[in-house]
């Protein structure tokens, strides 16, 4: 029943052979020394200074939440920056590739990539960004804030959470090694029926893409599982519905989105497998499969996933502009029901991927005016954001830039999908670049709170801040190059230049793409002035520790306890009486008010089993990539084995006696004193105080009852 | 209501929990199983929305039919066997209440019993078709039919491994909240494929019966 192959295939060693190693490709043998350099560089450093024994025990094996979402946001700015650098080539091959007198090297005839190889370098572009770093820097951030959040000493699941990130990982580890064994796919990051069938891409490269995504749908989904019970189960007493942060309300409907359209992916792509593996005939152009049925699915999924990763972003932004305005969120309980909205009409939209399908006026009018309803909850999110901001006391630090940055390209993209909606428009732009350019709005939209999040949350989960110089310039020339690159490319897309040109034949388009390259330089230096952020922030990170409330200004409960947060979370769980706990405390004058006595806390143990399950699923997939069957089943029953093993031994857990707790929290305590009370107010926005004018008829602070002086440490 | 939505006095408040609140790990377990099943049934739809879309005349390519080949009685007898299996289980699970040790071992395995009759009806059935030469190659309705089946087949094969773990977790460990726990969430499991069975005996085989 398994289909013949064009290549050879061999019982041991399946598809593998050294033809598949490209140590001839003038671009990949070198990036190949330079990362086999750089890995034994780093293990080396690793082996010298002695530190296995200590990554092995407080990262490899963790299960703190913390931990594991520090992990995922680091697998995710990696993966970014890959993805740039995917960016970057795709810009110069066509800012190069223009018309028929230019140039060409490396064997391509225009430009430097041959065109199997630029379609490897979109395709690996697109998946990356979306499932391998916007994705994984969400759930990281849900990891962290959410459980603390809601005044939780953990994730529902611990354990099951670092399966997730450990899959993950293993997703990321597949399309990495696709640079150098083989080949990736060439046909987009959705990949359409029947290209991606056997006949017409005969190589390994859509089978990377498959075990990729499928990883990828499977740690997303159990972690959404896990913030979704966490959320639901683990509230400390008093967090009532109408008291969660925004945030958490906003990882709640994203994840419903994860939990029920991720599945949908999974059987897209395992269909592929089929036809491809199996010679089956559900996507192919004869004997009855269904070119369409793959589109279908493949959007019944792709849809909800784009507001998967938005609507944490609206969560994000909802925390960051009351803390800068000073001012509760407006519009709560509309912010509640908008998110639940989107995540409900994200379900019903999926065919305006898709109009030129031709289903007819019925059909696409009637999914035109469902796309055209998400306009109403994202536009009522829009006004409160500004509301909240409207007569507020505004710092214009980095974070808040990096938000309000946000906040205009959700208008440029959230626009221009209004009159994407519009089938007689999309008719017209419909895979143009003009496309390509609203969501890429919309995923810098993405980008622009996970920057503002990383300078908000730093703190929280480190205990000092960002340097703010270079929190801004880098936020300054990321916004140049987004306006460089991306006001072109709607242009381009008017003037009807379509997506995924290895060769651009029109010469007249050259002036706006050498703009655009133009842009990615100064997207380069951004790049570069992070690296300068995180070097000049560790450096003078003694000048920069921060208390519990990092800001001064903050609002809810993670701003309660200690900053780094202690892995215990909370010594004595919160009792929440407001909505903004920390502010209520705050304006209360009781927010220094400690417990005053500690009881014995129970706490799950580290395992290496995550990881071990990992790396066998990783060697799972290269195995199906590389169909060699033995490898497959070897590491199929070596993860059942595993499984059983682990629940054979279950987790006991330990116990942290109230005496050791009393200990670290003085000790935390004893920091904290020493820091002193400089919470000093941040005004070192581009406008600085100046617009950051006190009001006497805001509710006042002070006047609360029973405050006395509640304001002291603000002064 | 403040602007903190709360009307709680800031000066009598209670700050700390001094309830020693504990989560009910049973039910955080279950509860979170229940939305993995959730996402198992999403699978399940997709799948069956795949078989809609290719179970037109065009979509067997002139080949054969589920009406050529299904065999009502043969597949009624797969469902008796799994039905009965998921009865074994709830009795097992009544003998779980009573903390009768042999009741549970011995509905589990009249479970995994029944459990491999229906799996051995369905394998047998597969080969049979394979013998006379139709497969997931065979056209684009072939594979919705044969994959639609073969993943509730393994699903079916994954909880009769679990059975088995869950049968020997009883006899090594007793009732413990693991295991308890796991006992439950394996219900769950069991009852929602046979829930799925009945999706599939009714719009895949009987209906393609018909057609
Ligand atoms: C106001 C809300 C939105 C509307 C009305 C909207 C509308 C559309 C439409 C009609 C298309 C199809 C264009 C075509 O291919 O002809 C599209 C494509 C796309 N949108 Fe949006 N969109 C919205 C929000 C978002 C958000 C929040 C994201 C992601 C975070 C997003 C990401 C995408 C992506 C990735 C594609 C194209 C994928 C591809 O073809 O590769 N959109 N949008
Ligand atoms: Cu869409």
């Amino acid at each position: 029943m398994l289909v013949d192959l064009a290549g050879g295939w061999n019982p041991m060693l399946g598809r593998l052979a050294w033809s598949q190693i490209p140590y001839d490709n003038p671009i990949l043998a070198p990036l190949f020394v330079a990362v086999v350099i750089g890995a034994v560089l780093v293990l080396g450093l690793i082996t010298y200074y002695g530190k296995w024994t200590y990554l092995w025990k407080e990262w490899l094996t963790t299960v703190d939440h913390k931990k594991l979402g520090v992990m995922y946001i680091l697998i995710g700015l990696v993966m970014l920056f890959r993805g740039f650098i995917d960016g970057l080539m795709i810009r110069t091959q066509q800012a190069w590739a223009v018309g028929p007198h230019s140039s060409g090297v490396f064997g391509a005839t225009h430009g430097y990539l041959t065109p199997f190889h630029f379609g490897q370098v979109y395709s690996a572009h697109g998946v990356i960004m979306i499932l391998l770093a916007a994705t994984p820097l969400l759930v990281g951030f849900m990891n962290i804030i959410v459980p603390i959040q809601i005044g939780a000493r953990d994730m529902a699941y611990p354990y099951l959470n670092a399966l997730g990130l450990w899959f993950t990982a293993a997703a990321g580890a597949l399309i990495m090694i696709s640079l150098f064994v083989g080949d990736f796919a060439h046909n987009g990051w959705f990949g359409y029926a029947p290209i991606f069938e056997l006949q017409y891409s005969p190589g390994v490269g859509v089978d990377y893409w498959i075990w990729t995504m499928e990883l990828l749908a499977l740690g997303t989904t159990l972690g959404g599982i896990n913030i979704l019970a966490t959320i639901i189960k683990m509230r400390a007493p008093g967090m009532t519905w109408g008291r969660l942060p925004i945030f958490v309300w906003a990882s709640l409907a994203s994840n419903v989105i994860a939990l029920t359209s991720f599945p949908a992916l999974q059987v897209a792509l395992a269909l592929v497998a089929a036809d491809r593996y199996l010679g089956a005939h559900f996507f192919t152009a004869g004997l009855g499969g269904n070119l369409m049925l793959y589109t279908n699915l493949f959007w019944i999924w792709g849809h909800p996933e784009v507001y998967f990763v938005i609507l944490p972003a609206f969560g994000m932004m909802s925390e960051i502009f009351p803390t800068f305005s000073e001012k509760p969120l407006f519009g709560y309980m509309t912010m509640v029901l908008a998110s639940m909205a989107i995540a409900g009409v994200s379900w019903l939209v999926w065919l305006h991927h898709f109009f030129t399908m031709g289903a007819g006026p019925y059909v696409n009018s009637a999914f035109s005016v469902a796309t055209m309803l998400v306009g109403i909850p994202t536009g009522v999110k829009v006004f409160n954001w500004a509301f909240t901001m409207y007569r507020g006391r505004l710092t214009f630090n980095a974070a808040m830039l990096w938000a309000i940055g946000a906040l205009f390209l959700l208008l440029v993209g959230g626009l221009t999908g209004m009159m994407l909606a519009v089938p007689a428009i999309n008719y017209m732009v419909h895979n143009s670049v003009f496309v390509v350019a609203h969501f890429h709005s919309m995923l810098l939209t993405i980008v622009y709170a996970i920057f503002a999040s990383v300078i908000y949350w730093f703190p929280k989960v480190f205990g000092f801040k960002l340097n703010e110089f270079w929190a801004k310039t880098m936020f300054w020339l990321f916004s140049a190059g987004t306006a460089l690159v991306f006001v072109p490319m709607y242009m381009l897309g008017f003037m009807g230049m379509t997506r995924r040109l290895d060769y651009v034949f029109n010469t007249a388009w050259h002036p706006y793409l050498l703009v655009m390259e133009f842009g990615i330089v100064v997207y380069t230096l951004s790049v570069l002035a992070f690296f300068a952020l995180l070097y000049v922030s560790v450096r003078d990170h003694a000048s920069n520790q921060v208390g519990a409330d990092a800001w001064g200004t903050s609002r809810s409960l993670e701003w309660l306890t200690h900053s780094p947060v202690p892995f215990y979370n909370f010594a004595v769980l919160p009792h929440v009486n407001a909505r903004d706990e920390v502010a209520w405390r705050r304006d209360n004058g009781i927010d220094h008010v400690q417990p005053d006595h500690y009881e014995d806390i129970h706490m799950p143990n580290n395992t290496g089993v995550a990881i071990v399950l990992g790396g066998l699923t990783f060697v799972l997939g290269f195995a199906l990539v590389w169909r060699i069957w033995w490898l497959c089943a070897f590491s199929l029953l070596a993860i059942i084995a595993l499984v059983i093993y682990r629940s054979f031994k279950g987790d006991p857990g330990y116990i942290i006696t109230a005496a050791e707790l009393e200990q670290m929290e003085k000790a935390a305590m004893r920091r904290e004193a020493r820091i002193g009370k400089q919470q000093h107010r941040v005004g070192s926005g581009v406008l600085g105080e100046a617009i950051a004018y006190a009001r006497s008829d805001l509710p006042s602070l002070a006047s609360q009852p029973g405050s006395t002086g509640g304001l002291d440490h603000r002064s | 209501m403040s602007s903190h939505g709360s009307n709680v006095d800031p000066k009598t408040a209670e700050l700390w929990d001094k309830s020693h609140y504990q989560h009910d790990v049973i039910s955080t377990r279950t509860f979170g199983y229940f939305m993995y099943l959730l996402s198992d049934g999403m699978l399940f739809a997709t799948l069956f929305a795949a078989y809609g879309v290719l179970s037109y005349q065009h979509s067997y390519s002139g080949g054969p039919t589920p009406a050529d080949f299904v065999k009502p009685w043969y597949t009624f007898a797969q469902t008796m066997a799994l039905f009965v299996s998921v009865l074994s289980y709830g009795l097992a699970m009544n003998a779980l209440k009573h903390k009768n040790k042999s009741g549970v071992i011995n509905g589990l395995l009249a479970a995994f019993v029944l459990g491999v009759l229906f799996l051995a009806l369905d394998i047998h059935d597969m080969t049979h078709l394979a013998s006379s030469g139709i497969t997931v190659a065979t056209s684009g309705g072939m594979s919705a039919f044969i994959i639609l089946t073969q993943v509730h087949a393994a699903h079916v094969f994954f909880g009769l491994i679990w059975i088995l773990v869950m049968m020997a977790q009883v006899l090594a460990k007793g009732f413990t909240t693991d295991v308890v726990g796991r006992l439950l969430t394996l219900r769950m499991f069991w009852h929602l494929q046979a829930i799925i069975w009945v999706f599939v005996f009714v719009f895949v085989y009987l209906w393609g019966y018909m057609s």
